[in-house]
């Protein structure tokens, strides 16, 4: 493995059981990228995610993680119960792998969160609970409880999924910080637009790896017909790809 | 008018029944908080019915009842997890069928041959008498086996009832600590059972939480506040149980409904918003404030 690879997947077929939802799949995620993993619902984004994580195990070939690598995760906000009973301090310190007995945090540990919750600008909402913080905010909460296992890789399901335009930039201009600081993230995202065409590195995904590269790569008709099994056109706009969906046609127009 | 409110603590044996349902409303109190916070409330009330099969069955089987019921709630509670991970069949069946299944057993086995153990009507309802020693020392060893659990793993019980997917992944084992919550379950519902009775098990292990939810949004306030109300609550019963010649189960479980009942009439539409989404995993998040793009 190259000295620079945090994660490394050679020849990978998974499946639940029935027919596989990942063939033959070869990607490397290195020290310091930042990549999007593109694609239909049902193409394999979150088992590739689970394989990278360790929580599934390929049928045939192999994931090397390189030794002493920590790679955390963050959901989809979606997914979460905005309604249970946590505050967000509470919520961080979970990460905390602890061996104590009593169940209130230490000194040392109630540092550790003020300062990653201070690194991600939120330090003011500790004591509030999850319920009355933005999008934007949760997922700092939730990125800022991933940082806290010191991470050298960062995995993402949908972040954007269900958010505003305004969140949404956010999103991006936290997770840049983040990645110019050195830390390698690799999150899934169905929007090409609003989030695929701004990362540096893509990878399209629909049980085998379509293509990787650029997103001026990636985003273009060929491969996002094979990825989507759609006709999709794609516009320049300032530099980066715009796909626009006009397949469906305009509905509700008479003749 | 002294001496009739304090007539019922010259006997023993409501002493006893005191105790225990304090004991017991404690012990419901504080497994109901995670009960009901991982949705999971149709549980007590399956497992019950479970460990009245076991009830049933253990002396027939020539083991003593205390230990046949457990094991037998054990087993039921391992396979319920067993066959709804396996997502071939929902949690909701999955507890419908086997522990029903098991609770057909029971009354078939009790009405066929008699039993050695608690009454019938005691298992059902629940019931002041037969508190002795041993049914006192079997709750307090489930209320402290409840307790050192809870208190050693909180942060990783937290976790796994908040975000068991993140958890996983974050290297707790979310299928151990499942597994260990269901033998507090059992071992609980086991040692409470002749004092609130099958039917009325779940009621009090989810009422004092639901409740204290309305109060409060602090995880860690909500387990002592729910141990204490549920400890309130069968002191209290117990107490009305001796005065009404009601069965015990019936009456600690209605002063946890007029508990409900008066913080829900307290806290109005915010208590009744909190304990709404108690359970609910689908909530889309609210929008943010706006930043510029890269």
């Amino acid at each position: 493995m190259s000295t620079e690879a945090l994660v490394r997947l050679d020849h990978v077929t998974f499946g639940y059981g029935g027919e596989p939802v990942l063939k033959d799949v070869n990607h490397v995620v290195e020290a310091g990228a930042f990549t999007g993993v593109v694609g239909p619902s049902g193409s394999g984004k979150t088992s590739l995610l689970r394989l990278l994580l360790g929580t599934e195990q390929p049928q045939h070939g192999t994931v090397t993680r390189a030794p002493g690598t920590a790679v955390s995760y963050v959901p989809q906000l979606e997914t979460v119960n905005w309604n249970f009973p946590v505050t967000v301090g509470e919520c961080v310190l979970m990460a905390r792998r602890t061996r104590r007995v009593l169940p209130w945090a230490t000194a040392e540990e109630k540092t550790e969160v003020a300062a990653v919750l201070d690194r991600l600008g939120i330090a003011d909402l500790a004591r509030r609970h999850i319920r009355e913080l933005s999008g934007g905010q949760q997922q700092r909460m939730f990125i800022a409880r991933a940082l806290l296992r010191r991470p050298q890789l960062l995995l993402m399901d949908e972040p954007t999924s269900g958010v505003d335009v305004a969140t949404r930039h956010e999103v991006l201009h936290l997770l840049d910080e983040l990645n110019r600081d050195g830390l390698a993230i690799l999150l899934t995202t169905h929007d090409l637009n609003g989030m695929a065409a701004h990362l540096p590195h893509l990878v399209a995904l629909n049980t085998r790896v379509i293509a990787s590269g650029s997103p001026a790569e990636v985003i273009v008709p060929d491969v996002l017909e094979r990825t989507f099994g759609a006709r999709m056109e794609v516009l320049q706009h300032l530099g980066m790809p715009v796909v626009v969906d006009s397949g469906a046609g305009r509905l509700g127009v008479a003749g | 008018m002294i001496d009739t409110l304090l007539e019922p603590f010259q006997y023993q044996f409501v002493v006893n029944g005191m105790y225990a349902a304090v004991l017991a409303g404690a012990l419901c109190g504080l497994l109901g908080v995670f009960i009901t916070l991982r949705g999971m409330s149709y549980i007590g009330h399956g497992l019950s019915h479970a460990v009245f099969g076991g009830y049933a069955a253990a002396p027939l089987l020539g083991l003593p009842i205390v230990l046949g019921a457990g094991a037998w709630g054990l087993g039921s509670a391992l396979l319920i997890n067993v066959v709804a991970r396996s997502r071939r069949i929902g949690a909701d069946a999955a507890i419908g069928v086997i522990t029903t299944a098991s609770f057909a057993l029971g009354v078939a086995l009790l009405t066929r041959f008699g039993t050695k153990g608690p009454a019938f009507d005691a298992l059902l309802f629940g019931s002041i008498n037969g508190v002795g020693r041993d049914e006192l020392l079997l709750l307090l060893g489930a209320l402290l086996f409840a307790a050192v659990t809870f208190t050693a793993l909180y942060r990783a019980f937290l976790f796994t009832t908040f975000d068991p997917d993140v958890a996983d992944v974050s290297g707790i084992s979310v299928k151990r600590m499942d597994a260990l919550l269901m033998l507090v379950l059992s071992v609980s519902i086991l040692a409470t059972l002749t004092i609130i009775g099958v039917t009325l098990v779940a009621a009090t292990l989810v009422i004092p939480a639901v409740v204290v939810r309305m109060l409060t949004d602090s995880f860690s306030r909500m387990l002592w506040a729910s141990t204490a109300l549920g400890a309130a609550a069968g002191a209290i019963g117990m107490y009305l149980s001796y005065h009404l010649a009601i069965p015990s189960g019936t009456t600690i479980v209605l002063v946890n409904a007029l508990a409900f009942v008066v913080v829900l009439l307290a806290t109005g539409p915010r208590g009744l918003r909190r304990a709404a989404g108690m359970d609910d995993h689908s909530d889309v998040p609210a929008v943010a404030p706006v930043a510029a793009v890269r």
